[in-house]
């Protein structure tokens, strides 16, 4: 899903045609000025202005107050940060093995991987409920073993349920674009590395790593704006205790019908990965990946 | 070959199943197995059932899964339109005009999906443009989710695309216009029926924005979803879900049929 465009070595058609060609470009402009940059804006001012009326910054100043909105900035920032983590760590691992200790099947294996990712993320912590629910798989194995009348499994409706969630979704799309890198890699490199007595975790860190840095880059930051921005998996958890900032927004927004402040906490959440956003684009285009 | 023992070989693809198997291919048979059963308490599900999906297709359900795909064709034809159109001229363009494109049409990337549900239903909500309400508002924000998607795989199939073929045609005397039917759109068919399919994927699981504007006599089936498993309808909730998958995994495979037919055409 998340090719980068390649520029070509130069632009494909040249010369005279830059007029014309920009004329051509202002349709589809003017399509996305209508449905979606111009709400975007609408969204900017209503967070100007309060339900009182007139413009002021009241929705942001009471925002700034509100010890709702600081849980859920940290909450937010500290799921996707552990997120990202476990995703580059556990895809960073699984993608080796496919690559360089290839078995039969392998490609099967990537064939699946990408079919997870056509497959919307709540499903994700639907299954987990099933698994890791009070009275799901793992704690029934473990009341099984133990006699026990409860499992010890209870983290679901936690933060570290919605981490479990979101490495095991996003973890694919850490291990695209590495497995990408990995088949343009030299395997002559590995194999002189290896008959020069080098291990295979040095090998690993020394030619490996530094070749798979930038793919490892761009994954990593676009899997951290994708859980800045998930919801899905947070409303599908139902925990009270985890509020995200798209969480915030739905809620303020939909429940509690108080449109400034969902405005100003969109404009925040949209600041935060927009930004981290061109910090992707700029790293992606670096790796060239 | 990184690894040379036979036995440090085989322990290395036995963490590798250890960890991809619960992690990736069980919560997918989870779901499979509860919609099959009545009761989940302890290890296995019991109560094999085929009720689950009696309800799954008929009635409110069944209703969901046309709104789906209504939706999701809808929004994919949108977007795939839209997204060729911008790629197309942003590749004929100069250099600035390409970033200009290319910034713009990949924001909604960026921005959090939820947001754009919310920007969506507070621009459409007030006249002259009044979809709040109606089923039209929903594909509006599914089209611009997906849009992204479609102009990055067409501009990535345009960046390939070896420009001798076109420069033949138009040696040749053939009109802008007709190079571009003739010529440019038959050579990117397979790009933009893969774009196609995965707009379609795409929408038929989105939930973020469509939780922030859907009207209710327009739920699409991860909304069905959610407010089973809210109730705490699990299994039926887990039914509907496989019937998701199902649908989209079928659209995805007739996609690709396509798509080779017309790769070696």
């Amino acid at each position: 899903m998340a090719e980068v465009v390649r520029r070509p070595a130069m632009a494909r058609k040249t010369g005279g045609r830059s007029v014309s060609g920009r004329l051509w470009a202002l349709p589809p402009i003017a399509a996305l000025g209508v449905f979606f940059l111009h709400p975007l804006a609408l969204v900017v001012q209503q967070s100007f202005t309060p339900d009182e009326g007139g413009t002021s910054a009241e929705p942001y100043t009471e925002l700034f107050a509100a010890e709702v909105f600081h849980e859920a900035l940290t909450t937010t920032v500290w799921i996707a940060l552990a997120s990202t983590a476990g995703c580059l760590a556990l895809g960073l691992s699984l993608a080796l093995v496919i690559a360089f200790v290839p078995f039969p099947g392998g490609k099967a294996v990537s064939k699946f991987i990408d079919v997870f990712l056509s497959f919307p993320s709540f499903l994700i912590t639907l299954a987990l409920l099933f698994l890791y629910g009070t009275t799901g798989v793992a704690n029934g194995l473990w009341t099984g073993a133990t006699g026990a009348a409860t499992g010890p499994f209870d983290f679901l409706t936690t933060p570290w349920g919605v981490v479990l969630a979101e490495i095991t979704y996003f973890t694919p799309f850490v291990m695209r674009p590495l497995l990408a890198a990995f088949s343009q890699l030299d395997t002559a490199q590995l194999d002189v590395a290896s008959s020069l007595g080098a291990r295979p975790l040095r090998i690993v860190r020394r030619v490996i790593l530094p070749e798979a840095l930038p793919a490892l880059a761009a994954g990593g930051s676009l899997v951290l704006v994708m859980c800045l921005n998930e919801f899905g998996i947070v409303l599908f958890t139902g925990a009270k205790g985890v509020t995200t900032l798209p969480m915030l927004v739905y809620t303020k927004a939909i429940l509690e019908s108080d449109y400034p402040s969902a405005c100003a906490v969109a404009v925040v959440n949209v600041l935060l990965s927009v930004g981290l956003y061109g910090l992707y684009r700029v790293v992606s285009r670096r790796a060239g990946a | 070959m990184l690894v040379h023992s036979r036995a440090a070989r085989w322990g290395v693809w036995t963490v590798f199943l250890l960890l991809f198997l619960p992690l990736f291919a069980l919560p997918l048979l989870v779901i499979v197995a509860a919609s099959l059963s009545r009761s989940w308490s302890g290890v296995l599900p019991s109560g094999p059932t085929g009720g689950h999906y009696t309800s799954a297709v008929h009635g409110d359900a069944l209703t969901a899964l046309t709104t789906s795909l209504i939706t999701a064709v809808a929004a994919s034809l949108l977007a795939l339109a839209a997204g060729t159109w911008a790629a197309l001229a942003a590749s004929g363009a100069g250099r600035r005009t390409r970033r200009v494109l290319d910034a713009l049409f990949m924001l909604p990337v960026a921005v959090p999906s939820v947001v754009v549900g919310l920007a969506v239903l507070v621009a459409f909500s007030k006249p002259p443009m009044l979809l709040n309400g109606t089923p039209s508002i929903v594909i509006v924000a599914h089209t611009v989710l997906v849009t992204a998607f479609a102009y990055q795989s067409v501009s990535a199939a345009l960046a390939r695309l070896d420009p001798a073929y076109e420069q033949a045609a138009a040696g040749l005397g053939a009109r802008p216009g007709y190079v571009l039917w003739r010529v440019t759109l038959p050579l990117l068919l397979p790009s933009l029926t893969a774009a196609a399919g995965l707009c379609f994927a795409l929408s038929m699981g989105e939930l973020s924005a469509t939780m922030m504007l859907y009207p209710p006599d327009w739920l699409p089936l991860p909304v069905r979803i959610f407010s089973a498993t809210d109730r705490g309808s699990l299994f039926t909730g887990s039914a509907v879900a496989v019937v998701l998958m199902g649908t989209t995994l079928l659209v995805l495979l007739a996609v690709s049929r396509i798509r080779t037919r017309a790769t070696f055409r």
